[in-house]
């Protein structure tokens, strides 16, 4: 099987047209968008780009770091839902250099964002405490360090695997497997840190401490829903069409289930705590989002992106059929970026709902561009790990 | 089930296989025949073998959905009568209906009846306890605790008859075929 699929499986022509297409279109429409959303928003116009940016960034950078998570912990665990994901996973992790240099408008907008920046921070008792951590310097050296760690583990964890294709020594895959486990606690650490930078801090007085899981657990599922959606797409062209069976995707729709349900009890633990503990420094964050206008949006994260998928997810002949998966996959991805613009649009504005042009648009351009650099690094490589010794297991999955 | 008939009633055609390639490629022949009532017996769990013979859908999935959402409804009513109705108390200024802390007891609740329902479902849709079962009668089945795979497929089959079912078995390459007595 092994000697076949080394055959089938060789790098070629663009594995996605569709998606690539969709990605320049996305991109184009986006940037076009974005500049008339600015034209129309006037005096307001930069404050709302660094806000929509930070959201819709903060999203597809996480699918990009989910990915890597995902990645980390299939080379610990095997099994062969990692491995037939394996080469999404790992072009989305290649877009992590990328995104590093998309992150520097947010470095620009540092004043529209954050409020400890402002003139006013230093006359403020609280944020007078924390400027140690909140300060401009430090904030930009500490994003720096997060991008050269993520970066240096997703190029790490992807050269090695591409010389695994190459040579098949068996020797690449310890390699993978203990970096990978340093790895995962790194990323834990990191992305709670760069989780509290990038959007607890936009409310430099409330905090809550399992902020950095929440967006862990988000990742996992935004990466999930991405890389099944990419897989599915795969799945209905050669080669892939002849070893990915409904198995495969049970397995998929079943993680994908799991990372909802996490998102969805971490999301609750946060409620449950600041309301019960009922304190006016943290209970604001609530009642913003309950007692304005914020409340559909409120309701909708509950309904849309919880109670719907998950009753869904429920059923097991939907997770075995690719095509209706893919469809939840990307209700997922949108109901994630709903609550990423949850957690952060209603700290500027208190009062109520408000939308801008701007927020729908910069998701799209940065999306268009995150799927545009995503499909030219899988183009790059076998659509499977050739040389992975757990691969001949994975595509005979249903053989017991 | 078992009734005073007389003994020589049949149960079934019973098909031995050497192994799981084998029973699972006769009883593809098997379903393919036509046969609605076939049973297969298997020292290692065989999930193919399975998903061939059993076509129709257990009803223990939606059983367990309604002893889940049963679970949910019963948790949510006993805190809100307690806290509510029957014993109202203000605590901190909070809400006596307050939802958010009534959702962990009812999740609780909602995991308890479904498992409950999936583990005492499970045994009553098997049939089980069950002290008797014919398929013991034929001396040979103790292999299916070793080393040997079975079909049987039941007289109350509309499709079996005595002489052709037997004959068509031997046909799917079975090692051996018996009759089970009731």
């Amino acid at each position: 099987m092994s000697s076949v699929t080394s055959e089938t499986f060789k790098a070629g022509d663009t594995p996605l047209p569709g998606l690539k297409q969709f990605g320049l279109i996305a991109a184009v429409l986006g940037v076009v968008l974005t500049g008339a959303g600015f034209m129309m928003s006037g005096s307001e116009g930069a404050d709302r780009f660094f806000r929509a940016y930070l959201v819709a960034y903060t999203f597809w950078a996480g699918v990009a770091l989910g990915s890597l998570a995902l990645l980390m912990v299939n080379h610990l665990t095997g099994g062969a839902w990692g491995i037939v994901l394996r080469r999404p996973l790992e072009a989305a992790v290649r877009t992590i250099p990328f995104l590093a240099v998309l992150f520097l408008p947010i470095a620009f907008g540092l004043h529209s964002l954050y409020e400890w920046t402002h003139e006013s921070a230093k006359t403020d008792p609280l944020l007078m405490l924390k400027a140690g951590y909140l300060n401009t310097p430090f904030f930009l050296a500490r994003q720096v360090i997060y991008f050269a760690i993520w970066s240096a583990i997703g190029y790490l964890l992807t050269s090695w695997s591409a010389e695994q294709d190459r040579t098949g020594d068996p020797a690449i895959a310890g390699k993978m497997e203990r970096l990978s486990g340093g790895g995962l606690v790194v990323y834990f650490l990191t992305i709670t840190f760069a989780m509290v930078d990038w959007t607890m801090s936009v409310n430099p007085h409330w905090f809550s401490t399992i902020w950095g899981l929440l967006y862990i657990g988000g990742q996992g599922l935004s990466a999930f829903a991405f890389c099944i959606m990419v897989l599915v797409m795969l799945s209905q062209t050669a080669p892939l069409n002849k070893v990915l069976s409904t198995h495969h995707f049970h397995d998929l729709g079943k993680f994908l289930f799991a990372f909802l349900m996490l998102w969805a009890y971490l999301s609750f633990s946060q409620l449950l705590i600041i309301w019960s503990a009922n304190l006016p420094e943290e209970i604001p964050h609530y009642i913003i989002r309950w007692e304005t206008s914020w409340r559909y949006l409120s309701a909708f994260i509950i309904i849309g992106h919880f109670i719907v998928p998950y009753a869904l997810l429920l059923s097991r002949d939907l997770k075995k059929n690719a095509g209706k998966l893919k469809v939840v996959a990307i209700w997922i991805i949108f109901a994630r970026l709903a609550d990423y613009y949850w957690h952060v649009a209603p700290e500027f504005y208190h009062g109520g709902m408000s939308l801008s042009l701007l927020d729908l648009a910069l998701p799209l351009a940065l999306g268009g561009i995150f799927i545009s650099i995503f499909v030219s690094q899988l183009s790059a490589r076998s659509l499977l790990p050739v040389n992975d010794a757990g691969l001949e297991k994975a595509l005979t999955h249903h053989v017991h | 089930m078992h009734t005073n008939e007389p003994t020589n009633r049949r149960h079934g055609v019973m098909a031995e296989f050497e192994s799981a390639q084998a029973v699972v490629d006769a009883a593809r022949k098997v379903m393919a025949h036509g046969f609605t009532k076939v049973e297969g017996y298997s020292p290692v769990p065989i999930e193919e073998l399975n998903d061939i013979i059993h076509q129709t859908r257990t009803v223990l999935p939606k059983l367990v959905l309604a002893g889940g959402l049963t679970g949910m409804a019963t948790g949510f009513a006993l805190q809100y009568w307690a806290s509510v109705i029957e014993y109202p108390m203000n605590i901190g200024g909070r809400p006596q209906a307050s939802w958010i802390t009534f959702i962990i007891p009812s999740y609780e609740l909602t995991i308890l009846f479904a498992a409950l329902t999936a583990a005492i479902g499970m045994i009553v849709l098997n049939g089980l306890p069950q002290p008797y079962h014919p398929v013991f009668n034929v001396d040979r089945f103790a292999m299916a605790s070793s080393d040997k795979f079975f079909l049987v497929v039941e007289s109350a089959d509309p499709k079996f008859d005595q002489a052709g079912t037997s004959e068509f078995l031997r046909s799917t390459g079975a090692k051996g075929v018996y009759d089970v007595d009731e």
